[in-house]
């Protein structure tokens, strides 16, 4: 799926990164907690969390994760934007949960990782 | 090449500056991708427990051309039971680690696994210095002498 | 749905808590971050984590969650254990990571 199908699937907003949206992602993985999202491997996933801070997008920096969803609601400050921006990273905001999100992006075709 | 940063404890706003740092450097010298990769997460999980877990630290790192090699020092609670931290999932993380994402107790594995080499050595009351390498070509000697020992280039001190 | 169907149908492993394997699944719930959990979640809801810390217990209990999984192969601490069979709260264990076993426990719940 692209970036662009994801958002709308899960009624995203995507906050930044634009030219990113027609990019395919074919992975997922969900976690709040960051050191879990460092044990990812490959390339070409979205991460979905619900932990918006400065250590999410550093995170996805490291692993190099092109695609963030901010799930339940929670809102990206500028500190994630300005960083996310740096290193060309889609952020897409959804109001939806993480147990949604993850269900609705699965059965659309999008695989977890191992 | 060599160069330091130091770190405060607690400071989460600031954690992963270091990593993000050394990335940009290691690109700038052209090294290995996979090998950099592996690299800034393992340092980065590195800095992430003097934030998490210690007052203040000082990261060393030195390149040269056949190996990166950083030192992580801090001063802080330090570590009674280094073969439980190594644990995953063993964790002494505060409520405010946990909320910060961290503190599932994969940190130091996850260090272990993405270098080539890992000392660690602790003071319980002082600190702590953890030291990884990671190897940007293969070494033959290096590597024959690891695989000769038969035993994972792991050491623990505590002292 | 019960956690016993739940348990058959993704092949879940049982770890502790059996005397609440009676309990009904209403929904889902992921987050590895306890306050969210205990802010957000709701009665009765199927508690994804990665968290093996004994406090997922305390906050399960709280919120009248029906089961917790753990996924990724994560072993619960000895206390979690303890405390689980105490609170009658069921720990299953799952090889999954989190996308993976939440996809499928979102069909199964759908289908209901």
């Amino acid at each position: 799926m692209t970036i662009k199908e994801i958002s709308d699937t899960i009624d995203g907003k995507v906050i930044c990164c634009e030219e990113n949206l027609s990019a395919r992602v074919e992975y997922a993985f969900a976690s709040d907690l960051m050191s879990d999202v460092l044990t990812v491997e490959k390339e070409n996933i979205v991460l979905i969390t619900g932990l918006a801070n400065l250590q999410t997008i550093r995170t996805s920096e490291m692993s190099e994760i092109g695609c963030i969803i901010i799930a339940r609601g929670k809102k990206t400050g500028e500190e994630m934007i300005s960083l996310a921006k740096e290193n060309s990273m889609t952020l897409i905001e959804c109001p939806h949960s993480m147990f949604y999100i993850s269900g609705k992006l699965y059965k659309a075709g999008i695989k977890p990782i191992y | 090449m060599q160069f330091s940063h130091k770190i405060a404890g607690g400071d989460f706003s600031k954690a992963g500056n270091v990593a993000s740092a050394v990335k940009k450097v290691l690109r700038q010298m052209n090294i290995d991708h996979s090998v950099s990769k592996r690299v800034v997460i393992a340092l980065y999980e590195g800095e992430v427990n003097v934030v998490a877990h210690a007052y203040s630290g000082v990261i060393d790192v030195d390149i040269d051309e056949t190996r990166i090699k950083i030192t992580i020092s801090d001063k802080g609670p330090g570590i009674a039971d280094i073969d439980q931290a190594m644990e995953e999932g063993y964790s002494t993380a505060s409520p405010k680690v946990r909320e910060n994402g961290f503190g599932a107790g994969m940190g130091l594995s996850n260090m272990r696994k993405n270098s080539d080499a890992m000392r660690i050595s602790s003071v319980p009351g002082e600190g702590t210095i953890v030291e990884i390498t990671n190897y940007t070509k293969p070494d033959p000697e290096k590597n024959m002498i690891i695989e000769d020992l038969g035993r994972e280039p792991f050491v623990k001190e505590l002292r | 749905m019960k956690i016993t169907d739940i348990i058959s149908a993704l092949d879940l492993k049982v770890i502790s808590g059996k005397s609440g394997l009676s309990n009904e699944a209403t929904g889902g719930y992921v987050s590895d971050l306890l306050s969210d959990v205990i802010g957000n979640s709701k009665e009765g809801q199927i508690w994804i984590t990665l968290q093996t810390h004994q406090n997922i217990i305390a906050v399960a209990s709280l919120k009248d969650i029906s089961a917790i999984i753990i996924v990724k192969g994560f072993i619960p601490e000895a206390d979690t254990i303890e405390k689980s069979n105490t609170e009658n709260i069921p720990v299953l264990g799952t090889d999954l990571d989190t996308f993976n076993i939440t996809g499928r426990l979102f069909e199964l719940l759908k289908k209901e």
